[in-house]
């Protein structure tokens, strides 16, 4: 028995003030040949990480464009997210020695979730590695499949990927955040970015009062410099990194380091990194490291508006949506050239590139040295979002896919 | 005030981009992608350039030039690829013409630099096309100039830009109603003068704009 996610109703209309009258009526126009056919998301957490909170707007504004839209997150235990996590790592190239009970424990939660959930709309969107072997439930020529891929497939582990791949060479399409991480397949591959929402509690303008309320709750400085990384305690997110960075900084500048992240529920490795930050801040009063819930939007939103650089100095990274945040928010940013990263910092334009702890550390000296360099990138990199990164622009690029499967395009 | 029996009808544009099968790492391979590459590729690297980067006006005038200048450090190359203008090209066949010309070119005066690697590779991906009629129309100059505020980017950018290839003529949707359909050949002139480089999507509709207003008082 399936049971899809009921989600509140997000009006289009709300969005007009932000984007201009003309997009909302584009979209409508973009959906209509679409209205009253079924899709189907499927991916594997309802909380935490950023497809589940992209689908948790995505779905009630295709609504909101009578789209017959529905959400269903697949069924896993620990030992299945133990497995797709460390998938995960591999196919974002760190070591890993695949063993057949691996797979058989991933065929198993498949084939379960096959039983479970209908599968039966027109259009089936699946999201990431975990339930990409549902399309065994396909029936020839029944209806359409695409696999949205939200990770760096760049480097993959060989033997991961060649598993993942009879699947994924069986779906109508492959959407990937980045033309890098698209791979040799018999499929068209489509580019496709995630979106953050202008609209969420996590992007909303706040009042300053709530903003001074929250650097308080935390003991942060409002006078002084914020750099500010927000992400999972994640090894690929480079938290320890960030910390040598600042270090490097603090010679210069007075400044603190904030790193706040929560946890998606299939992370089991958060709380390990997070006491390798703990050891590695060693109790610098300058460094707080905030475990925020796994859905603190407002706290992120506040903790982002807060500050003077934001850093996002991932080793690898899928796409990075606290980027668009960030950059939504008009703050300047300092990111590492990996992943999707550089679809969203144009390099001297929309925020500044760094390859290294040293390289991150001088860019964001230089940023600290000119301030007014900072706030032409962080305007430009807020119209770059408006324009590209977005969830209505998301919601374009969906009914712009529908259209094309539909029309076999 | 003029008014034409054949409206203006508002249409907008969405491109989903297709991921090709080519990739290059020196500018050797740029040429042979530039080659073989599919028609929808090169428009997507140029034409829909000024679409997606708009609101700069430094840089981008369109991939190629932008790849070379970042990736291989060939300012010179860059800037010969940069200066050409898509608004002098009715079809791909002949920017696709130029473009190789002007790599090959280079490739030959400078053979050591063409097989030179780059320090991030160059993706050819495609647009490929779905267009959406509004349901809005303009017969006068009045409900023109009202139905182009009301436009997003993208139908902005299907009308005044990507208009030039669909027509096969140096000019753009606008021009082409405003002089065929109202017979104002002076305005049409002046808002197919509107600099697509230099100003972002934004700028030049104002310009247009003000372009439509000077029209109105003249009436």
């Amino acid at each position: 028995m399936s049971e899809a996610l009921a989600l509140g109703r997000i009006p289009l209309d709300d969005y007009a003030e932000l984007l201009g009258a003309g997009e909302i009526e584009e979209l409508r126009a973009l959906a209509k040949p679409l209205q009253g056919r079924s899709i189907q998301m499927v991916n594997s957490t309802a909380v935490g990480g950023g497809v589940a909170e992209i689908l948790i707007r995505l779905v009630p504004l295709a609504e909101e464009l009578e789209l017959n839209i529905h959400w269903e997150v697949m069924n896993g235990g620990e030992d299945f997210f133990e497995v797709t996590k460390a998938f995960h790592n591999a196919l974002h190239g760190a070591p890993y020695h695949a063993s057949q009970k691996d797979f058989d424990i991933f065929l198993a939660y498949n084939q379960s979730n096959r039983d479970r959930l209908p599968l039966d709309a027109e259009f089936v969107v699946i999201h990431d590695p975990q339930p990409a072997a549902l399309i065994e439930a396909r029936r020839p020529g029944a209806n359409h499949w695409v696999w949205r891929c939200h990770i760096d497939l760049s480097h993959p582990n060989r033997t991961v990927w060649d598993f993942l791949e009879q699947f994924v060479s069986k779906y109508d399409g492959a959407m990937f955040s980045s033309p890098e991480f698209s791979r040799q397949l018999p499929i068209p591959q489509y580019l496709f970015y995630p979106a953050i929402d202008p609209l969420s509690e996590k992007n909303c303008e706040l009042e300053r009062e709530f903003i001074t309320q929250v650097l308080a709750r935390y003991r942060i400085d409002p006078l002084r410099t914020i750099l500010t990384q927000i992400s999972r305690f994640d090894r690929l997110k480079d938290p320890v990194g960030v910390i040598r960075a600042y270090r490097i900084v603090k010679r210069y500048f007075d400044c603190q380091l904030v790193l706040a992240g929560g946890s998606a529920s299939d992370d089991p490795e958060g709380s390990i990194v997070l006491k390798e930050v703990l050891r590695e801040a060693d109790n610098d009063p300058d460094i707080r490291v905030i475990e925020l819930p796994a859905w603190a939007p407002l706290e992120v939103n506040a903790l982002q508006r807060a500050s003077t650089i934001v850093i996002q100095k991932s080793l690898r990274e899928g796409f990075g949506l606290t980027v668009s945040e960030a950059l939504w928010k008009k703050k300047p940013v300092v990111a590492s050239a990996v992943g999707g990263i550089p679809i969203q910092i144009i390099h001297k334009h929309t925020g500044l590139l760094s390859h290294s702890v040293e390289g991150t550390a001088y860019q964001i000296r230089f940023l600290l040295s000119h301030p007014e360099i900072a706030a032409k990138l962080g305007e430009h990199g807020h119209e770059h979002v408006k324009e590209n990164f977005l969830i209505t622009q998301k919601l374009k690029r969906y009914l712009t896919l529908l259209q094309t499967l539909a029309r076999g395009l | 005030m003029n008014t034409t029996e054949t409206p203006f009808e508002f249409v907008t544009v969405s491109y989903l981009t297709r991921i090709g099968n080519q990739s290059a790492g020196t500018l050797a391979e740029l040429l042979t992608g530039l080659e073989h590459c599919s028609d929808a590729s090169i428009f997507h690297h140029t034409f829909q350039t000024l679409g997606s980067h708009h609101f700069l006006t430094e840089g981008f005038s369109n991939d190629f030039a932008q790849w070379v200048l970042s990736d291989t450090n060939r300012n010179d190359l860059a800037e010969q690829l940069a200066v050409l203008d898509v608004r002098d090209y009715v079809s791909i066949a002949a920017l696709r013409r130029d473009l190789c010309r002007v790599v090959a070119d280079y490739c030959t005066a400078y053979p050591h630099f063409a097989c030179q690697s780059a320090l991030e590779r160059f993706y050819f991906c495609e647009s490929v096309e779905v267009t959406a009629p509004l349901g809005r129309s303009a017969r006068t100059l009045d409900e023109f100039r009202n139905g182009i505020t009301r436009l997003s980017h993208s139908g902005f950018y299907f009308h005044f830009i990507s208009s030039r290839l669909r027509l096969q003529l140096q000019t753009n949707d606008f021009s082409h109603w405003l002089a065929d359909g109202l017979g104002l050949r002076t305005l049409a002139d002046s808002v197919n003068h509107i600099d697509i480089y230099t100003n972002t999507l934004d700028s030049a509709r104002a310009k247009l704009l003000r372009l439509i207003d000077r029209e109105r008082r003249k009436a």
